[in-house]
């Protein structure tokens, strides 16, 4: 497209990206038919095209941004089905990113948004806090009907209802450690990696992080808990709290660059793909800042998330288990980073029964704090997520990211679990405490015959 | 933004009533199906033919056919111009707006309504993409035929709007094959049904004059189309030439010898190198054209057909013959072609044509075009549905060059002529639009135009529907 930018607002290194962003679209609409709000809304404004042509006026009239502009933006999740769709390879993630910052900066927003938004960025990505509001969610609970009543305050209503009804206690796998290889004593690692510990993941179920340290290190993989990691810094990130984003990348990558120089790293090992995703853009989010940018980009390339890192280890193959295992892709996993297969491939070898549901592409409506803000969406999302997936009859669902298990989880009664939980029973791990029921009881163990 | 191509000038009474206009529409309309704010009319200014744009007065999206009948009945009493979109993802510009019209929008439209295997039909709103109607009869071993390239997000009103056709098409034909009838409203607000599950109709058919009509005849806003079985298998071939005119006289020679594969695409370099890039379906980067042929059918049928086409293409010099080998390979195959043009932006701005030319011709035409493109001091990329003839040369400039944006159109003009001087015609499947409007006069004497514009005026007396695109400004009958 053509764009209209004077050599002055070219200057703005973020704007200079941008425009060259925009000279790659040439308006021709595929990104529309994959888009969720598109396809859920049916208004062009909600679609990325339309959105990159609010973005474009904007940025070219050097205005600030306003309550239009903003609902649409706010109303994108994010989960960037558009790029995978886009034959011209219009980079829309960082156009956007660009944009939450513009508003961030140039945009005032009512009173109870201004609230919902800081408390969700003071609370979600530190444990100890997260942990105590989970409580009193709980017992606050009851309120959601309330709340309900009122939009400015619908978001809380929505965080009621998603606060699990019991959190489970800290758990031992989020403390700094070095979890040794579990290799016979004159034998040496396979490999040593890092993991992230994450912020609401080990709180909502501490039991992600327990099975991949479990599986890596019977697999002979030191696994490493570094002392001073941090929330990765997506939920402010996409919040277009740009500062707060980048001092958190920036203590992250202080922190495995210190275990690299130290123990050497193969990878950073990220359970969620949300985070996954944000980590491995840190080398772009720190491009600018000399002191970083090449540590940033070291640490990108070392972030993999658990089952690219798997699917590199040969795991044996096993026998059919005769369980039906719906897939679930996070728009994180498969737009974000691009991994299709290997989850899949991984859960096939493990002797699962892999099952795609119908419109894989579209997001479950969870998107970080998406079914918090944008409930209504949100839910719609959810809707038609659940039935799709309910579609294929699955035993279980297994997906790679923590908010698609809560969201989804919140709309099913199928047990739903994280890939990394369903491979490390199959190799030699304890049932997963979700299926503890007696359906699963019967379903025996060991699981691992080989083939 | 090049400025060759004029539209009616807005109408001060029009426009000086826009907010009594946007709130009457507003109570017309359910909460969220007007869009009037300034700032968010402007991403509706343009559609895919991006070098033009126009930002209209407001922006309806209603969700019914009476709530479209409630619009158009406003739109008629007031005298207000109205101009229908689908997905926008027009080519020709067929869904630019004009300052004193109302967009009126289709995607809220978007239920299939009916699916009935029976009868082998589908019933849908006019809103619903096409590629939603084959993935939903898919299951049950069925799809729709037509595949424009943008399948994935054009709307079937779109495609009834423009006639339109896609790869497949050479076996199966374009929309106007396909569509059984259309439930339309006209520009006075009435609905009227056209057609129906039954194959032809009673009296004038109607239908196939509505079918390519450009948003002048009325509003679309359910189709009921005809659905076919999927074929036992289907293979894609890769056929690597030397020279596109080596590839070209292959095209008419298959035809001519009374064959009919489903597909028959031609691919330049240029064009192949973009595929591949994007799609990494492997197409051969050392040859000079490419053919992509699918035949279907059983496996005996497919290599019989196979065999023929093979003897044909070797009599041409073909360099290279690949077989697919699998679902995904096919499927990659398709997927580098029909992402061509969006591809295309990954290296530069282009506009891409549409001429349709007799297939004795193929040859001929690619190498004036060549030629075209050399004088204008251009590049472009060949890719098209060459067993109908129907060329879509990307011609590649840099829009932010307003010289290269008017040498890029001043040869598009050239080429579409020469198409019609081969004996062609202006456009095979995207529409004349805005685009090929002022080249009408090439294709059309006065008495041509006068009688299309005559059973344009029998719908529309007022000129309400899209009223620029066309028909030339200059030549129209007086208001």
């Amino acid at each position: 497209m053509q764009t209209n930018f004077t050599p002055a607002q070219l200057a703005d290194p973020h704007v200079a990206e941008s425009e060259k962003i925009l000279r790659k679209c040439v308006h021709c609409g595929f990104c529309t038919a994959t888009c969720p709000t598109y396809v859920t809304l049916g208004d062009e404004l909600d679609s990325p095209r339309g959105r990159i042509y609010l973005i474009k006026d904007m940025l070219e009239n050097g205005r600030a941004a306003d309550e239009q502009v903003v609902k649409h933006i706010d109303r994108c999740l994010s989960c960037l089905a558009c790029t995978t769709t886009c034959p011209s390879g219009v980079d829309y993630m960082h156009l956007v990113d660009h944009a939450r910052a513009h508003i961030e900066k140039t945009y005032k927003r009512p009173l109870m948004n201004r609230l919902t938004r800081g408390v969700l960025a003071m609370v979600l990505p530190y444990p100890g806090r997260f942990r105590m509001a989970l409580q009193l969610a709980r017992l606050g609970r009851p309120l959601a009907p309330l709340f309900d009543r009122v939009t400015s305050l619908k978001p809380f209503a929505a965080m009621l209802r998603l606060a699990p009804k019991s959190v489970p206690p800290a758990s031992a796998s989020a403390q700094p450690a070095v979890h040794a290889a579990n290799v016979a004593p004159n034998l040496t690692a396979r490999g040593r990696v890092a993991i992230l510990t994450g912020c609401a993941q080990p709180v909502l179920d501490p039991g992600i992080n327990e099975a991949t340290i479990a599986l890596l290190t019977r697999l002979g993989i030191e696994v490493v808990v570094p002392q001073g990691e941090g929330c990765c810094g997506s939920l402010v990130h996409h919040m277009g709290r740009e500062e707060q984003a980048l001092a958190a990348a920036r203590r992250n990558v202080d922190v495995w660059m210190r275990e690299v120089e130290t123990g050497g790293l193969d990878a950073v090992i990220i359970t969620a793909s949300g985070c996954g995703t944000t980590i491995k853009d840190y080398g772009h989010m720190l491009r600018l800042d000399p002191a970083y940018a090449e540590k940033a980009a070291q640490v990108s390339a070392l972030a993999k998330d658990v089952t690219e890192y798997l699917a590199t280890l040969d795991l044996p193959a096993h026998m059919p288990k005769g369980i039906t295992v719906a897939y679930h892709s996070a728009c994180s996993m498969q737009h974000g980073q691009k991994i299709t297969l290997a989850p899949k491939q991984l859960l096939k070898a493990a002797g699962f029964t892999v099952r795609d549901p119908a419109e894989g592409h579209l997001c479950c409506g969870s998107a970080g704090t998406y079914n918090i803000m944008q409930p209504e969406i949100s839910a719609q999302l959810k809707a038609r997520k659940v039935r799709n997936i309910e579609a294929t009859k699955p035993d279980i669902i297994a997906t790679g990211n923590i908010g698609c298990i809560t969201q989804i989880a919140s709309g099913t009664g199928i047990p739903i679990l994280h890939t990394v939980e369903l491979l490390d029973w199959a190799y030699g791990g304890p049932r997963p405490a979700q299926l503890s029921a007696a359906k699963w009881a019967s379903a025996g163990q060991p699981l691992g015959t080989p083939a | 933004m090049t400025d060759f191509i004029r539209f009616l000038e807005p109408q001060p009474a029009i426009l000086s009533r826009r907010d009594a206009i946007v709130a009457d529409l507003v109570d017309l309309l359910p909460k969220d199906c007007l869009i009037h704010a300034p700032r968010e009319l402007v991403p509706f200014e343009t559609d895919a033919f991006v070098s033009y744009r126009r930002v209209p007065l407001a922006v309806a999206l209603p969700r019914t056919t009476e709530e479209v009948a409630a619009v158009m009945r406003y739109c008629h009493k007031y005298g207000v111009p109205v101009v229908p979109r689908g997905a926008g993802t027009s080519l020709s510009g067929g869904a630019i707006p004009q300052e004193d019209a109302v967009v009126l929008g289709l995607s809220k439209m978007s239920r299939i309504l009916d699916i009935d295997l029976a009868n082998r039909t589908a019933t849908v709103q006019a809103g619903v993409t096409n590629l939603n109607i084959s993935e939903a009869v898919s299951p049950e071993g069925f799809f729709y035929a037509p595949d424009p390239s943008s399948q994935l997000a054009c709307t079937i009103g779109g495609n009834i709007g423009m006639n339109s056709g896609g790869a497949h098409c050479l076996k199966y034909g374009v929309t106007t094959n396909n569509l059984l009838g259309v439930r339309m409203v006209l520009v006075d607000g009435t609905v009227i049904e056209l057609g129906g599950k039954h194959l032809d109709a009673g009296g004038y058919d109607l239908l196939g004059l509505v079918c390519g009509h450009e948003g002048q005849l009325g509003i679309v806003t359910e189709a009921t189309v005809r659905l076919i079985a999927k074929p036992e298998g289907a293979r894609p071939v890769l056929f690597g030439f030397e020279t596109s005119e080596e590839a070209g006289s292959c095209v008419a020679d298959v035809i001519g010898s009374g064959i009919i594969p489903v597909a028959i695409e031609f691919m330049d370099k240029p064009a192949i190198e973009i595929c591949e890039a994007f799609a990494k379906a492997g197409y051969p980067l050392d040859v000079g054209a490419l053919l992509i042929v699918e035949v279907e059918g059983s496996e005996a049928e497919m290599d019989a057909m196979l065999a023929d086409i093979v003897e044909i293409a070797r009599r041409h010099g073909v360099k290279t013959v690949r077989e697919c080998q699998s679902a995904t390979e096919a499927a990659l195959i398709w997927k580098g072609r029909k992402s061509a043009f969006g591809a295309t932006g990954r290296i530069s701005d282009y506009i891409c044509m549409d001429g349709t030319v007799p297939l004795s011709q193929l040859s001929y035409v690619l190498k004036k075009t060549s030629e075209i493109i050399d004088r204008f001091g251009l590049r472009v990329a060949n890719v098209f549905h060459a067993g109908d003839g129907n060329m879509h040369p990307l011609i590649l400039f840099n829009a932010n060059d307003p010289d290269d944006a008017a040498r890029a159109e001043q040869a598009g003009n050239e080429i579409l002529k020469l198409c019609v001087d081969a004996g062609g015609c202006l456009t095979g499947e995207h529409g004349v639009g805005i685009e090929k409007r002022d080249l009408m006069t090439h294709q059309y004497g006065k008495v041509d135009l006068d009688q299309q514009m005559a059973v344009r005026a029998a719908f529309d007396p007022g000129w309400l529907l899209n009223p620029s695109k066309v028909f030339p400004l200059e030549g129209r009958p007086a208001a």
